[in-house]
């Protein structure tokens, strides 16, 4: 009975997950967007060689993707090999929310990039957390890939 | 900063105050208003000799003019009022006060009346007006008060919500500032001060530089106090401003960012949220005793708290179903229940002054809107929908909101602007608010002179 309930969960999360790969590759506007993240590298910049300094974020999420998690895991490792840099995590949403909703959502996001580094390895000492919610935006534009662009977390070097 | 002074409200003295209760004209402000009173705004008389000395001590070539013209623009601006246009005036203003002809005032359609007279007594503005019913041939309300000359603009002000009053049966709003954040430059390196601007957009001054960012400047309903986010220092943190001093502060000793700060009804305490680690929960901090108060405890983002006006509850906004909502508690964080049941996402509830309402930002299918729903969530009314808009602030008599819209950019990124806005509770009477930069935020004052 217990069992026939789990593989029935499991059922519906294998249907779940289809559903939304399918939603997510329907979703596919342009060749700089996945769903809704940007996947570009129009405004990414790099704390050294192969190591870029921000991750994308969808609409109202601070869920860190395959990517993000893939460039983190370089930021992680330079930061080890450069272990007398310390950084600054800062955190950013799009127009398309309220002001103070936005501060709140660019502080989850930088920190879900800080829990990443700090399961590679890296201190907490080193790393701090700045929202800006949506007041500094990379791209000035009104649409989909523009604020695809500007939900992100931004590695800083502070020191 | 220092230099900004409020006019101390004991320098204005009323004089005297007949009351008389005819149950004359009547204005209608629970609905829009198609068919605003028309009214005619005498210039208020003055004596050559007065005339010269207000010239000299408050650079003002006819202050009689002047103040008239500031009720005029008042009443005109509340879209309730329809000022006719002077030049059809048959009757000399000083003839006009003592002794109207209503039958000429009659001939050119005014349903009311005000006429009033301006002198210099010992270097004071001594302003005396009256308020008349012209189809009734009555004077309906007489006010004289004394004054610093400084103080000719809320003369202007303090006539406007006395007749506003008399007219509607309710507490004007035109005696009253406005906070708000002053915005330049790009899109993406907006700079941004604090400024502060009589509610008609006159005696606009910056409080801060733009050296560094600040947001969400909130009045404190009692007393010419402001909270405000600044990234001072890359700190984010809620700040305290006096207005008549420039001291300020920071609210609070908390590890994080603090942001989205407003007063409580009394002045007292100041709600906020704080963020840790990725969270954001709602805190109070008592301004006497320093004591902080944790109010929620939930790991979804809690912010934009607003008190209702008789302290006992609170609303803000969660995305603790998932999105973004409005809910409502007790003051002391317990009974916990969300009102917005409606398609879309909801944020920056804010307790509308009589306390029955609470006014809105929605999200919905990619427009914003402006609208307000009672505070069990029942009754939603938008009103106003439009690319991006949010922040209602309600005038002190809760008949007007205030807000601000950004326009949408275009294909090169170009062609952004931010405007502060006002809707009556009604939905008409869609307005913007003049301000020498673009502007956000803003914040509504209580009345100054009560």
């Amino acid at each position: 009975m217990k069992l026939n309930k789990i593989l029935k969960n499991t059922l519906l999360i294998v249907l779940a997950c289809f559903a939304l790969s399918a939603c997510a590759t329907k979703k596919v506007s342009t060749g700089q967007m996945q769903g809704d993240v940007y996947t570009g590298t129009d405004t990414v910049e790099y704390l050294a060689s192969g190591v870029p300094d921000r991750v994308f974020f969808a609409t109202n999420e601070s869920v860190l993707t395959t990517a993000s998690r893939e460039t983190l895991r370089k930021q992680a490792g330079w930061l080890r090999k450069n272990s007398d840099v310390t950084i600054v995590l800062e955190g950013h949403a799009d127009e398309r929310g309220t002001r103070e909703y936005n501060l709140a959502l660019g502080e989850r996001r930088a920190n879900a990039a800080k829990d990443y580094l700090m399961t590679y390895g890296i201190s907490s000492d080193r790393i701090s957390v700045l929202s800006y919610g949506k007041e500094r935006p990379v791209d000035s534009g009104s649409n989909p890939l523009a604020w695809s662009k500007n939900r992100r977390s931004v590695t800083v070097k502070a020191n | 900063m220092k230099n900004i002074k409020f006019f101390l409200l004991s320098s204005l003295i009323i004089l005297f105050i007949p009351i008389k209760s005819f149950s004359l004209i009547e204005v209608d402000i629970t609905r829009g208003n198609l068919n605003p009173l028309p009214v005619a705004v005498s210039p208020l008389s003055i004596d050559e000799k007065s005339k010269k000395s207000f010239e000299g001590l408050v650079k003002n070539k006819d202050i009689g003019e002047e103040i008239s013209r500031i009720v005029e623009n008042n009443l005109k601006t509340s879209g309730l009022f329809n000022p006719l246009s002077k030049d059809a005036f048959l009757q000399a203003p000083d003839i006009a006060n003592l002794k109207p002809r209503f039958e000429d005032w009659n001939l050119i359609k005014a349903q009311a009346l005000i006429t009033g007279k301006v002198t210099n007594v010992d270097d004071n503005l001594r302003v005396e007006f009256r308020l008349w019913d012209v189809l009734a041939g009555k004077e309906m309300m007489a006010l004289a008060f004394t004054t610093v000359p400084t103080n000719w603009r809320r003369v202007g002000h303090i006539i406007s919500d006395k007749v506003y009053e008399r007219l509607t049966g309710e507490k004007g709003y035109f005696d009253t500032r406005i906070i708000y954040v002053a915005e330049e430059g790009p899109k993406t390196k907006r700079v941004k001060k604090l400024a502060i601007m009589d509610q008609d957009g006159a005696n606009n001054k910056f409080l801060t530089l733009g050296n560094e960012l600040v947001l969400t400047p909130r009045f404190n309903p009692t007393s010419q106090m402001v909270t405000y986010l600044s990234y001072f220092r890359n700190l984010p943190r809620v700040y305290l401003l006096d207005i008549e001093t420039g001291m300020q502060e920071v609210v609070g000793d908390f590890p994080g960012m603090t942001f989205a700060p407003r007063f409580s009804p009394d002045g007292k305490k100041i709600i906020m949220s704080f963020a840790k680690d990725g969270n954001s929960d709602i805190y109070t901090m008592d301004l006497e005793n320093r004591i902080v108060e944790k109010i929620t405890n939930h790991p979804s983002i809690d912010t934009s708290p607003s008190y209702s006006p008789n302290g006992k509850f609170i609303c803000f906004n969660s995305d603790r179903s998932g999105y973004q909502q409005i809910y409502v508690m007790k003051s002391d964080g317990s009974n916990v229940k969300r009102i917005s049941f409606g398609n879309g996402i909801y944020g920056t509830p804010v307790w509308s002054p009589r306390g029955d309402l609470i006014a809105f930002t929605k999200l919905h299918k990619g427009k914003f809107y402006i609208g307000v729903m009672r505070t069990d969530g029942s009754g939603e009314r938008l009103l106003t929908e439009n690319f991006y808009q949010e922040a209602p602030s309600w005038s002190p008599n809760g008949r007007v909101l205030i807000f601000y819209r950004e326009t949408k950019t275009d294909d090169k990124g170009e062609g952004f602007s931010a405007k502060l806005w006002s809707i009556d509770l009604t939905g008409y009477n869609e307005r913007m608010v003049k301000t020498p930069t673009d502007g956000s935020d803003p914040s509504w004052s209580s009345l100054l002179s009560n």
